[in-house]
């Protein structure tokens, strides 16, 4: 619309701004379609090359698998296509068990770290003004170390003669070392660890923003302030759950290096399985239905926080 | 009531940074353990930090992932701050569900499965995996990171300043170079900075889409880690946090430095 | 049946020695680190009183309210409603209710379930809370917006449902901030004269907080005048006014001009003040003030007539001058005029006819009078 109104104003004006206008309007395509582009070949076509290959029989061979589609010969042999792979998930409950005690496991850390990142939060953003970009910082500060120095640091305070065993030893809090490390235990830890900031930065923006008269008005009106909590600033901070939920809990769905590292042998997570099954086993047509289906579980939360963001964008503006 | 509710959050604050914070200085403490148990204090030495230097694996895996982060981290910030521009400022042009989906995504999606999925559009093509592929593949999952970054400061963005810019007769492009790229700066290099750590400190994306003689730091830990805790990974490990936390820490001193300079200046204007 | 107005004539409480005050304000301290909000103050409010604080940003009124409703603790000294102390009693069991400077209305609440917020707090049953609810819809003319959120009405709307929601509970005393702050002026005006009505119709007692003087005046039976923590003047809009106890009270509401001078001599009924030039000027209203005692005579514009000749009437002060500047204001023009020591003199004519007989215009000679009763004398 802008454009027509300038190109309007153009006719009269000398060539070389012409120019200048025609390059400007090139710079704004290409602006758009650079990243456009990068993302359509680097994240969306493996996606369909992920579903293509899940389609296609084992082979032992390098790629370890035979080619069923190429652009020529899509009709061809659209018939030929294999749902074997899938078949086989089916087939094998460990597979099924695996994509269930994913979501178990990443529901249950997705709640204890809401649990424990609210009271966080809610601190945070009833902490001095001056005090709290430092706090900000604070909350910030670990996610910038790696994610792998966080999870390692976790064996040697959970080991049966790790820290933790030996502080409740010395207090004589318990006689026998916890088994921890290598339990389910030790993976809600591990996520719960690693995921905080993720649910204390949007839970901190959502409470950071509301207004606090609201509670002075609950109190007024005769509501105590534990039931002003979960009448007035809870739902108002509704939006900031949701959004440290879907943070948390879509990522520890597929998370692979903690249970890996913390969980047991016993411990059936999909991430887990799929690189075991990509790497141990190199059978890539199986992993890759691992991963179209793991994809298809978590397309609902997916577009649920797309959404989300998205509506938060359209306040922004 | 005020004063118990504050008395509260001070709790909740103080015990949710000491679980925060607690693991990392552990880690860092036992890495200046004598005995090679990593949970039993020996006593004081720095010999760890003198046999990882003698580790020319773990010399040459850091040099890959300090390579990889710093090419993988300008190209995604470039690439970010584009669709950043493109997600705010061009609210129609089609595709744009699409596009703003597919920015948004990588944000939650699962490792193994864009690292999966990177490997196998590798394969397709033929592009031997190693060096490129592994930053190709860095590029794009933290050029997301950026967009995010950038987007938010572009969204508080006080349009009139272009306006007005454009107004005095500089054309778009000018208008850019001139206005809006120094107002988000701050946001631009703070996504440079978070797309370099995404980028160090990724294994899962790295292991599927690296191979023979690109193995990034993280790899090394990582199938260390497996073989046992050591005391060499734990001042690795410090080594790796200590520049991060003077990284982070250096930078937001400069903020706050030239945010005290600004309001110094403010008043300093109001009572000239 | 008596109209209300005549009902507000008559009420005066604060007249009869023998009234109980409901709300006691009894040498209240309030700091904040080393500020100072509210300063020693105590102040007495009747039951049935619709009362206002008035005073610039800063002058602790907004504390004085908070510390009502229980937000604030005093630092020291004792807050009193119907002879019971109130300190240690939370928010949520004092008998007051305050309508928010931002209205605070809950976003994610309707209009109605905003209004039964408090009474549900009660727990008052169902039935009952939906007909207070009706009720109090109609009062504010809301009714047709009870299914809607906040977010979706006017400023306006807003503040019906803010004063619906705080008089629900029929509070002993509601508390107002800045009541009418968020509105244009032109709603301000008439919602001015819809909450007397409220007030008067309901029978409760209004504690409002403002920085608009006019709204104090029309609104309040009484105002305080509120400066550095420390009440100024406690009195009706009227005396306020026409009888300013300070400098600061007859600065602080409307125009004033002040003239300095020292008394020269007493009389029977008043006094004689010289100015700094010699000029004399006669005054009734000279209070205290003895024979050589400097002060100021505070006179308000509309007071001071401006006619290119001298009045005739001797009784009249009169002082010569020129006219400095003119301002016309449709109803009202004022005119600065200039007196020989430099004083530039506000003083303002109605436009009572379309056409001035006697127009003045800048630079002309001019000559100010008043009557010797038209102002007052103020000594501090």
């Amino acid at each position: 619309m802008a454009d027509t109104a300038i190109s309007a104003r153009d006719t009269v004006s000398e060539t070389p701004s012409m120019t200048r206008r025609l390059f400007s309007a090139l710079i704004s395509r290409l602006v758009i379609a650079i990243p456009y582009l990068w993302l359509l070949v680097f994240f969306l076509i493996p996606f369909f090359i992920v579903f293509k290959i899940s389609l296609s029989q084992t082979a032992i061979a390098m790629p370890p698998y035979t080619p069923v589609i190429g652009v020529s010969d899509f009709f061809q042999k659209i018939g030929e296509l294999s749902f074997d792979n899938y078949v086989w998930l089916t087939e094998d409950a460990l597979y099924f068990n695996a994509y269930i005690s994913s979501i178990w496991i990443a529901g249950v850390s997705t709640f204890l770290t809401l649990l424990i990142g609210y009271p966080i939060a809610y601190g945070m953003a009833r902490a001095p003004t001056t005090v709290r970009p430092t706090l900000l910082m604070l909350v910030i500060l670990p996610f910038w170390t790696s994610f792998l120095i966080r999870v390692y640091a976790w064996i040697g305070i959970l080991k049966p003669e790790g820290l933790l065993n030996q502080l409740l030893m010395t207090l004589n809090i318990i006689d026998e070392p916890l088994i921890i490390l290598n339990t389910n235990t030790a993976i809600f830890i591990g996520i719960v660890y690693s995921y905080l900031p993720f649910m204390i930065l949007p839970l901190y923006s959502a409470l950071e923003k509301m207004d606090y008269t609201l509670i002075e008005a609950a109190n007024d009106l005769g509501c105590p302030p534990l039931s002003a909590f979960w009448k007035i600033t809870f739902p108002l901070s509704l939006p900031g759950v949701v959004a440290g939920c879907l943070l948390v809990f879509i990522p520890a769905v597929g998370e692979f290096v903690i249970p890996d590292l913390l969980g047991g042998s016993e411990t059936l997570m999909i991430g887990k399985t799929l690189w075991n099954e990509f790497n141990a086993n190199r059978d890539w047509p199986v992993s890759s239905a691992v991963a179209i289906i793991l994809l298809l579980l978590l397309v609902v939360p997916i577009m649920f926080f797309q959404h989300a963001q998205a509506k938060a964008q359209e306040q922004g503006r | 009531m005020n004063t118990t509710w504050s008395r509260f959050n001070v709790t909740s604050i103080a015990l949710g940074f000491a679980f925060l914070y607690l693991p990392i200085v552990i880690l860092v403490i036992f890495s200046f353990n004598e005995s090679k148990l990593v949970t039993v204090w020996s006593g004081f030495s720095t010999k760890w930090y003198g046999s990882l230097l003698q580790n020319q694996g773990l010399l040459d895996a850091a040099w890959v992932t300090v390579r990889v982060g710093v090419i993988a981290a300008t190209f995604a910030t470039v690439l970010g701050t584009m669709a950043a521009l493109a997600l705010t400022r061009y609210t129609r042009f089609r595709g744009r569900i699409l596009f703003s989906g597919m920015v948004f995504a990588p944000l939650v999606m699962p490792e193994v499965i864009t690292g999966l999925s990177l490997l196998l559009l590798f394969v397709a093509v033929g592009l031997d995996r190693g060096f490129l592929t592994v930053t190709l593949a860095h590029i794009t999952f933290s050029m997301c990171f950026v967009a995010v970054v950038v987007q938010s400061r572009l969204l508080t963005f006080d349009r009139s300043l272009e306006e007005a810019a454009m107004d005095l007769g500089a054309t778009p492009v000018t208008t850019f170079f001139h206005v809006t790229l120094p107002v988000i700066l701050p946001a631009i290099v703070s996504g440079w900075m978070l797309a370099f750590t995404l980028s160090l400190d990724d294994l899962v994306i790295a292991s599927f889409t690296s191979g023979p003689g690109a193995t990034t730091l993280p790899m090394k830990i990582y199938s260390q880690v497996r073989l046992g805790v050591t005391p060499e990974i734990n001042a690795a490990c410090t080594i790796l946090i200590a520049i991060v936390a003077v990284g982070v820490i250096a930078a937001s001193l400069v903020n706050k430095r030239r945010e005290v300079q600004r309001l110094r200046d403010e008043q300093g204007a109001q009572r000239g | 049946m008596q109209s209300l107005g005549s009902i507000r004539r008559s009420f005066a409480p604060w007249t009869d020695p023998q009234a109980k005050p409901y709300i006691v304000f009894d040498n209240v301290t309030k700091r904040f680190g080393d500020f100072t909000a509210v300063d020693n103050l105590s102040l007495s409010i009747y039951e049935r009183e619709f009362f206002a604080l008035l005073g610039a940003s800063g002058c602790g009124k907004s504390t004085l309210l908070r510390m009502l409703a229980g937000f604030e603790e005093p630092t020291s000294g004792r807050i009193l409603i119907d002879g019971q102390d109130l300190r240690g009693t939370p928010p949520y069991k004092r008998p007051v209710n305050m309508m928010f400077q931002s209205y605070a209305l809950f976003p994610h609440m309707t209009v109605e379930k905003n209004i039964a917020f408090g009474l549900k707090q009660e727990g008052m049953p169902a039935d009952q809370i939906e007909a207070r609810v009706t009720e109090m819809l109609k009062l504010v003319k809301l009714e047709q917006f009870a299914k809607r959120k906040p977010h979706q009405l006017s400023g306006g709307q807003r503040q019906r449902v803010a004063l619906a929601r705080s008089v629900a509970k029929r509070p002993k005393v509601l508390l107002l901030d800045e009541p009418l702050g968020a509105l244009d002026k032109k709603l301000r005006e008439e919602t001015q004269f819809e909450l007397m009505d409220l007030q008067q119709s309901l029978g409760l007692t209004f504690v409002v907080v403002t920085h608009d003087q006019e709204e104090a005046m029309t609104m309040a039976d009484r105002i305080a005048i509120l400066d550095k923590g420390q009440v100024m003047q406690v009195a009706t809009p009227a005396e306020i006014y026409e009888a300013p106890g300070s400098r600061f009270v007859a600065n602080f509401v409307g125009n004033v001009n002040l003239f300095e001078g020292e008394v020269v001599a007493r009389e029977e009924n008043g006094a004689r003040i010289r100015g700094a030039t010699g000029a004399e000027i006669r005054v009734e209203n000279a209070g205290a003030a003895a024979a050589g005692n400097s002060v100021v005579f505070a006179i308000r514009p509309e007071k001071i007539r401006v006619s290119s000749r001298r009045p005739d009437e001797s009784r009249l002060n009169a002082m010569e001058g020129e006219v400095y500047d003119i301002a016309y204001l449709g109803d009202m023009t004022i005119y600065h005029v200039k007196l020989a020591d430099g004083q530039v003199v506000k003083a303002s004519a109605l436009n009572s006819s379309r056409v001035t007989e006697d127009p003045l215009t800048w630079d002309d000679r001019a000559w100010i009078s008043f009557q010797p009763d038209a102002g007052v004398v103020l000594t501090q």
